[in-house]
C-alpha cells in the first residue's frame, strides 16, 4: 500500500485544487472550507494567475489562512458585490461550490427540499447559482457522496443550469454553461460522458466502483482508457495546506476524518 | 432650510399595511435593524419584503409582519440557515426566488424608469419558470432569446448609513456599499437610519466622495440610530455581533417569545443596555472569513 500522511480531506483540498490547474488569470472562487483550501493551493503551487478574495470584499494577494490569523493579508484589489457580478457575467470566473444535490445533468440544488412552494426543509435560496452556472466555469463539490445528493431525476429545485436541452430557451445551450468536475468523498468526475453525460474519472485509493454506483442516483459513464485511482498529495501539496490551515480545521469536516488511503478492512465492509 | 430628521418611530408611521418595501444591507451587514424591530413591534402587516435577507428578514416574519418575500436568499453566514425564515418558508411563506444578479437587475430597470432590463441570468434553471418572468428575443441579428427581468419597484426603502446630515445627505463608510444606492432610486421614498447625524461639514467632503451613496432628492427622513445596525455589522464603526446572532438564530418556539420580549418589546436605549452597552459592541472582533 502507498505510504502517506494525508487524511481524505487532504486529498479533497489537492484534488479541488486541480479544477483550476489550467484556468487563465481570473478569480478562482471556492465556497466552503474544501474548495476554498483548493484555490489558494492551486494559487500557491501550479496557477499563480489566479486571482482569490478574502471571503468578503477585498482581492488578495496571497492566499490568507483560514480561521484565526495574525495580522491581515496584503489586499490587491476591491471586490464588492456589485463589482462580483460584473465580473462573473463577464466570465473570468470559475466557481468550485458545494451544493446540496446534483443530477445527472449537472443541475443543482441548495434551495429547498421538497415542493418549491412548502418546502420540507428551506435552505438558503438559490443565491448567484443561475447566473453563475450559465457565466463562467463552474464545479462542484460533496463531501457525502450519496443518493441523497446525487439523485435520481432532477433535484427538487433547479437553481444552476446543466446539460437539460429540456430546459434550455430555444433549445440553445446556454451562454457559457460549463460544468467542469465534481469532487466528492469517494471520487473524482467530469462531464465527458456522451452528451456531457457525468464521468467516473478517478477513485480515491481503496474505494470501489460498485461503492460509488450505489451511492448514485444516476448511472455514470466511465472514462474510456480505464477509471484511475486519485493520486496523493504529495509532501509539498500536504505542507502547504497545513500552512493555509494551521488549526486543522479541515481535520473536523469529513466525518471521522479518515485517512486519505482507506484500509482494507473498511473495504470489505 | 431642509431638515429631514425625524425619530424611528416617525418613520413607521410613514409605513402602511401591505408595502412592498426594500431593505438594504446584505445579510449581516449593514442591516436597519434599529427600523426592523420598530416595525416588529408597530402594527404593520401584510408586507412585501425586497431584500438580500439576513435577520432582517427572519424577524419579520417570526413577528408575523411577511406576506410575500421577494429574495436569492436569507442567510447569517456563519449560520448558514436563518431558522426564523425557515420556519416560516416551511408554512408555506409566499416568495418570489431569484437569483442575487436578477434582484440587482430587477432594481436597476426601476432605478433607469425601465420596465425591464434583458438578462440570461435564470434561463436553464426553475427561477426561469416563475409566471412574472416573460422573454423577449433580441431584434439585432444574434437573435437570441433573453429573460426580460422585470422592474422591481418597492414602495418604500430602507437603509442604515454610517453618517447623514439633516439635509438628508448619506455616506456609506463600509467595504461594500452592496446594491443600497439601487433600492433608494428604485423606490419611490427612502427613509434611512444614521449611527450619527452631523453638520454637512462633519461628512468629511470631498475626501469621502466615493462613499456618498446616492443625491439627497432621494432621501426623505433621515432617523439617529446609533449601533441601529446592531446585531449586523456598520464597519468600520462596529462588527457582527455573532453572539448575539447566534441567541436570536437559537430563539425558537417559546424561546422565541423570550427574545422578543427581551430584544424586540424593548426600545432603543433598553435594547442597547440588554445587549452590553456601546463599548461592547465597540470591543466585538472583527469575524474572520
Amino acid at each position: 500500500m502507498t505510504q502517506t500522511t494525508a487524511t481524505l480531506a487532504d486529498l479533497l483540498v489537492a484534488q479541488c485544487a486541480e479544477v483550476w490547474r489550467d484556468d487563465p488569470e481570473w478569480l478562482a472562487t471556492g465556497i466552503t472550507p474544501i474548495p476554498r483550501l483548493g484555490a489558494s493551493l492551486a494559487k500557491l503551487t501550479f496557477n499563480p494567475r489566479l486571482m482569490i478574495t478574502d471571503g468578503e470584499n477585498m482581492l488578495l494577494e496571497q492566499p490568507a489562512p483560514i480561521g484565526p490569523r495574525d495580522g491581515g493579508p496584503v489586499v490587491e484589489g476591491w471586490a464588492p458585490y456589485a463589482r462580483t457580478f460584473d465580473n462573473l457575467w463577464g466570465g473570468r470566473r470559475h466557481a468550485l461550490v458545494a451544493p446540496v444535490q446534483i443530477d445527472r445533468f449537472g443541475q443543482t440544488n441548495i434551495s429547498v427540499i421538497g415542493d418549491h412552494a412548502r418546502p420540507k426543509a428551506a435552505l438558503l435560496g438559490a443565491r448567484g447559482f443561475p447566473g453563475n452556472s450559465i457565466s463562467h466555469p463552474n464545479s462542484f463539490f460533496f463531501p457525502q457522496h450519496n443518493r441523497r445528493a446525487l439523485v435520481e431525476g432532477e433535484v427538487d429545485f433547479v437553481c444552476s443550469a446543466g446539460y437539460n436541452p429540456a430546459r434550455w430557451l430555444d433549445g440553445r445551450k446556454p451562454h457559457r454553461l460549463d460544468l467542469r468536475r465534481i469532487v466528492t468523498n469517494l471520487c473524482v468526475m467530469d462531464f465527458g460522458g456522451p452528451d456531457h453525460a457525468i464521468r467516473l474519472v478517478s477513485l480515491h485509493p481503496g474505494v470501489p466502483m460498485e461503492e460509488v454506483r450505489d451511492n448514485t442516483g444516476f448511472d455514470l459513464a466511465v472514462l474510456e482508457q480505464g477509471v484511475g485511482e486519485t493520486p496523493l498529495p504529495d509532501a509539498a501539496a500536504l505542507a502547504i495546506i497545513a500552512r493555509l490551515d494551521p488549526h486543522n480545521i479541515r481535520a473536523g469536516l469529513i466525518k471521522g476524518n479518515p485517512a486519505a488511503v482507506r484500509p482494507a478492512s473498511v473495504r470489505a465492509m | 432650510m431642509l431638515d429631514k430628521r425625524m425619530p424611528l418611530d416617525a418613520i413607521v408611521a410613514e409605513l402602511a399595511d401591505g408595502m412592498t418595501i426594500a431593505i438594504g444591507g446584505w445579510a449581516t451587514r449593514r442591516k436597519p435593524m434599529a427600523l426592523v424591530r420598530a416595525i416588529a413591534r408597530s402594527g404593520l402587516k401584510d408586507l412585501t419584503v425586497i431584500a438580500y435577507g439576513g435577520p432582517d428578514v427572519g424577524m419579520l416574519a417570526a413577528c408575523g409582519k411577511l406576506r410575500r418575500l421577494v429574495f436569492a436568499f436569507v442567510s447569517l453566514d456563519h449560520i448558514p440557515i436563518e431558522p426564523h425564515f425557515k420556519a416560516a418558508r416551511q408554512a408555506g411563506l409566499d416568495v418570489w426566488e431569484m437569483d442575487e444578479g436578477m434582484l440587482h437587475w430587477g432594481l436597476r430597470a426601476a432605478a433607469m424608469g425601465l420596465p425591464f432590463l434583458p438578462t440570461r441570468v435564470g434561463i436553464g434553471t426553475a427561477i426561469a419558470e416563475d409566471p412574472r418572468l416573460r422573454t423577449v428575443k433580441s431584434p439585432y441579428d444574434d437573435g437570441e432569446t433573453l429573460i426580460a427581468m422585470p422592474a422591481i419597484k418597492p414602495d418604500v426603502a430602507l437603509l442604515h448609513v454610517h453618517r447623514a446630515d439633516e439635509k438628508g445627505n448619506v455616506l456609506t463608510l463600509s467595504p461594500d456599499p452592496f446594491f443600497d444606492e439601487l433600492m433608494a432610486r428604485a423606490a419611490g421614498r427612502t427613509f434611512v437610519t444614521a449611527e450619527q447625524i452631523v453638520p454637512t461639514a462633519d461628512l468629511g467632503l470631498p475626501g469621502n466622495a466615493r462613499y456618498h451613496l446616492v443625491e439627497r432628492s432621494l432621501i426623505s427622513g433621515v432617523a439617529q440610530a446609533p449601533f441601529g445596525a446592531h446585531p449586523t455589522s456598520a464597519a468600520p464603526d462596529y462588527q457582527i455581533d455573532l453572539a448575539h446572532l447566534k441567541a436570536y438564530a437559537a430563539a425558537e418556539g417559546e424561546a422565541w417569545d423570550a427574545y422578543r420580549q427581551r430584544y424586540v418589546a424593548a426600545d432603543e436605549g433598553a435594547y442597547l443596555a440588554a445587549v452590553g452597552g456601546a463599548d461592547a459592541i465597540r470591543a466585538i472582533p472583527a469575524p474572520v472569513y
